[in-house]
């Protein structure tokens, strides 16, 4: 009896695995198509431009608080650690490049679409999820509203265009308060600091390269909150399961798109 | 909430995002709107060391220009350093090109030390005199050679 | 699951479609406004076959329908007015202030033209149901749906609503489906009823003649008796087994089956 139920256990157990593949494989699948349907039924969202600026305003001015204070502190954080390891060797007069390039380059672009993912993804995600079980998508689709090009196409070119202005923002205050940690209550050399920054940051190489890692990010997390917002169960579990998946997976792709980008874009310095 | 605040706050955000954006490209970055016209010169160096694309180019310690292409000469076996300098500035012929650091460790630069030739440099001339980097390892072991060279000599006695 | 369901609804009357929860009524409906499509046989809503129209021809349809959803579906992101004021916006071209007079109509018409400054969340389910039902006749379409109209309501909002569907379908010209299974309102309001069991049409007729009607199914809705064709009881094992320790019991409770 015992011999013949552990084959059966593991068997039953390796078809719920390959079943649980299939299903998220089917599930991307599902996801790609909804990413392109809203792509071209964009129109309204665009033509209709005042639509979208209300997303913008629910999805980026809103966020604006937390990334401006979370930036400026990760910018004194920075400071304070950078100036204690680089004062060893030292060269504290790096304190400002240091600062600058890893907000710049990492910081700005990760960590703005981490709190973005979690403040505006997950209030995208439940919005249209609660409409879902509200019956309202389906009432403006009986209105003969295509509910994608008024409901969900807006908010997902809100978030595009929020990201990289919302991890610029990031940046910039980070290094004010790296500025205000280093300079005034450290001490290091104010000229040192900013024409130090200057020389090794390279607009096109570093900022540039960080607004495009944004702009991804940003295209990322929108989609994947726009879309389990609307695949959504219709009831309160589903809304709420909705929700944590949309803040989980944004956060995983946002890590894992910063490698590849990462890799792309600097590792190629070194090989001139 | 109306129609028009939600526009304020709008354009206020995009705004505020465009000054970050600018602050870190220019303020941060070395974005520069140099309108200023340049000439190209080229120097072959036997090695360069660390200098990089966009690294300064100095004459008496101030910016004249920027490198903007490293290659290599595959016969010679040298590298080809191409500068672009600020047309404001002219220099003789005979200018030679130093590979500095700037302090201990820092970035590398180029220095250059104008000549007395009375003819100027034009678009794409080519440097004579040039200096290649210093490369801490050569100097590490040319000093340590020194250093048993001259223990030697006092052994032999004098 | 539908099976062999034959219906035909003269222009101008209200039709009433009424059964037990789950027995395919909705679903009927959800044919009829183009979400579902029958696999087999044909329907033909407003003159049009469904089966050859595309999803652009169905949204043409769907401007000539109006549905009313069963609490109401109002978008809560806007007030009663843009709410009534939404199909108006979308698919004409009309300038706002005319726009602002229709809908000052619509809602008198319902009796919420105070109403019209308020949020969806500042409303009571009745005024809710009522600002939906103005929404849904704002562009004046030939064709209303009602999704359980009746449901959670309380007997003085019951009887508003009522008085509405059938106003409306009169003065507008309408032809009207109510879905319910409130079978008082429903049968004061139309001129015709479907009876509606385990997806199959048990009875069709006039409302007088259903009262009278000697169909079992028929009967124990009408007069909502307990026990009949739909039993009171959900399947169960032997009633001593369970009480003795054992069936389904045992497992509920932990208990092994020798006590």
């Amino acid at each position: 009896m015992a011999e013949q139920e552990t084959p059966g256990a593991l068997r039953s157990g390796l078809e719920k695995l390959g079943r649980t593949f299939t299903a998220k494989i089917w599930r991307l699948g599902f996801a790609a198509r909804f990413f392109l349907y809203v792509l071209l039924h964009s129109g309204t969202a665009l033509r209709r431009f005042g639509l979208t600026i209300r997303e913008i305003y629910f999805a980026g001015v809103q966020s604006m608080i937390i990334i401006l204070v979370s930036g400026l502190f990760v910018g004194m954080v920075l400071a304070l650690q950078g100036y204690d390891t680089l004062q060893r060797y030292g060269s504290s007069e790096a304190l400002g490049i240091l600062v600058a390039l890893s907000l710049v380059r990492e910081l700005g672009p990760v960590v703005a679409g981490l709190l973005f993912a979690s403040r505006a993804g997950s209030a995208i995600t439940a919005e249209i999820g609660l409409m879902k079980a509200t019956e309202q998508i389906a009432a403006m689709e009986m209105m003969a509203v295509d509910p994608i090009a008024r409901v969900v196409a807006p908010r997902f070119w809100a978030g595009v265009i929020s990201m990289p202005l919302l991890a610029a923002l990031f940046s910039a205050m980070g290094i004010f308060g790296g500025y205000l940690v280093g300079v005034q209550l450290i001490g290091v050399d104010e000229g040192a600091f900013w024409s130090q920054m200057q020389d090794s940051v390279d607009w096109r190489e570093d900022v540039m390269n960080g607004v495009i890692k944004s702009m991804v990010f940003g295209v990322a997390v929108t989609w994947i909150a726009v879309f389990e917002g609307y695949d959504a169960p219709p009831t309160a579990e589903g809304v709420s399961g909705a929700t944590t998946r949309t803040v989980v997976t944004s956060s995983l792709a946002i890590l894992a798109l910063d490698f590849v980008l990462t890799a792309l874009m600097f590792t190629g310095g070194t090989a001139k | 909430m109306k129609r028009s605040t939600i526009d304020i706050w709008v354009g206020l955000f995009v705004a505020a995002g465009f000054v970050g954006l600018l602050f870190l490209a220019l303020r941060v970055g070395n974005l520069t709107f140099s309108t200023a016209q340049t000439y190209q010169v080229q120097a072959k160096f036997a090695n360069i060391g660390g200098l990089k694309r966009r690294a300064p180019i100095k004459s008496a310690g101030v910016v004249v220009g920027r490198v903007s292409e490293v290659s290599f000469d595959n016969e010679s076996y040298e590298a080809i350093v191409t500068f672009n300098v600020d047309a404001q500035y002219r220099f003789p012929r005979d200018t030679s090109a130093k590979i500095l650091t700037s302090g201990l460790l820092g970035e590398q630069y180029v220095g250059l030390e104008a000549g007395g030739d009375g003819v100027m440099l034009k678009q794409g001339d080519r440097l004579r005199l040039t200096q290649s980097a210093v490369v801490l390892e050569n100097l590490i072991s040319q000093f340590l050679f020194n250093k048993a060279a001259e223990g030697k000599d006092s052994k032999d006695g004098k | 699951m539908l099976h062999g369901v034959k219906l035909r609804i003269e222009p101008g009357s209200v039709v009433g479609v009424m059964g037990q929860s789950g027995c395919g009524k909705t679903t009927l409906l959800r044919i009829i406004a183009g979400w579902l499509k029958a696999s087999a046989g044909s329907t033909r809503v407003l003159g049009e076959d469904l089966a050859g129209l595309g999803a652009g021809g169905i949204f043409r349809l769907r401007r000539k329908m109006g549905m009313l959803f069963q609490f109401g579906a109002l978008f809560t992101d806007m007030t009663v007015f843009d709410n009534v004021a939404f199909q108006m916006r979308e698919h004409t071209d009309l300038p706002e202030d005319l726009i602002g007079d229709l809908v000052m109509m619509k809602l008198e018409a319902v009796g919420l033209r105070g109403a019209a400054g308020l949020m969806p969340s500042e409303l009571s389910g009745g005024m809710a149901r009522r600002v939906a039902l103005a929404r849904a006749v704002a562009l004046d379409p030939q064709l209303m749906l009602y999704d359980e109209p009746f449901t959670g309501l309380d007997p003085i909002s019951l009887g508003v609503i009522a008085r509405l569907i059938r106003t409306l379908n009169d003065s507008l010209g309408q032809t009207s489906i109510v879905v319910s299974h409130d079978v008082e309102e429903c049968f004061a309001i139309v001129d015709y009823v479907y009876f509606v069991s385990a997806g199959r049409i048990v009875a069709e007729g006039k409302p007088a003649e259903m009262r009278r009607s000697g169909e079992a199914f028929v009967k124990q809705f009408v007069r909502g008796e307990p026990d009949g064709p739909i039993p009171f009881h959900y399947p169960a094992p032997g009633y001593q087994a369970d009480l003795d320790g054992g069936g389904a019991l045992s497992s509920l409770l932990g208990v092994s089956a020798n006590g």
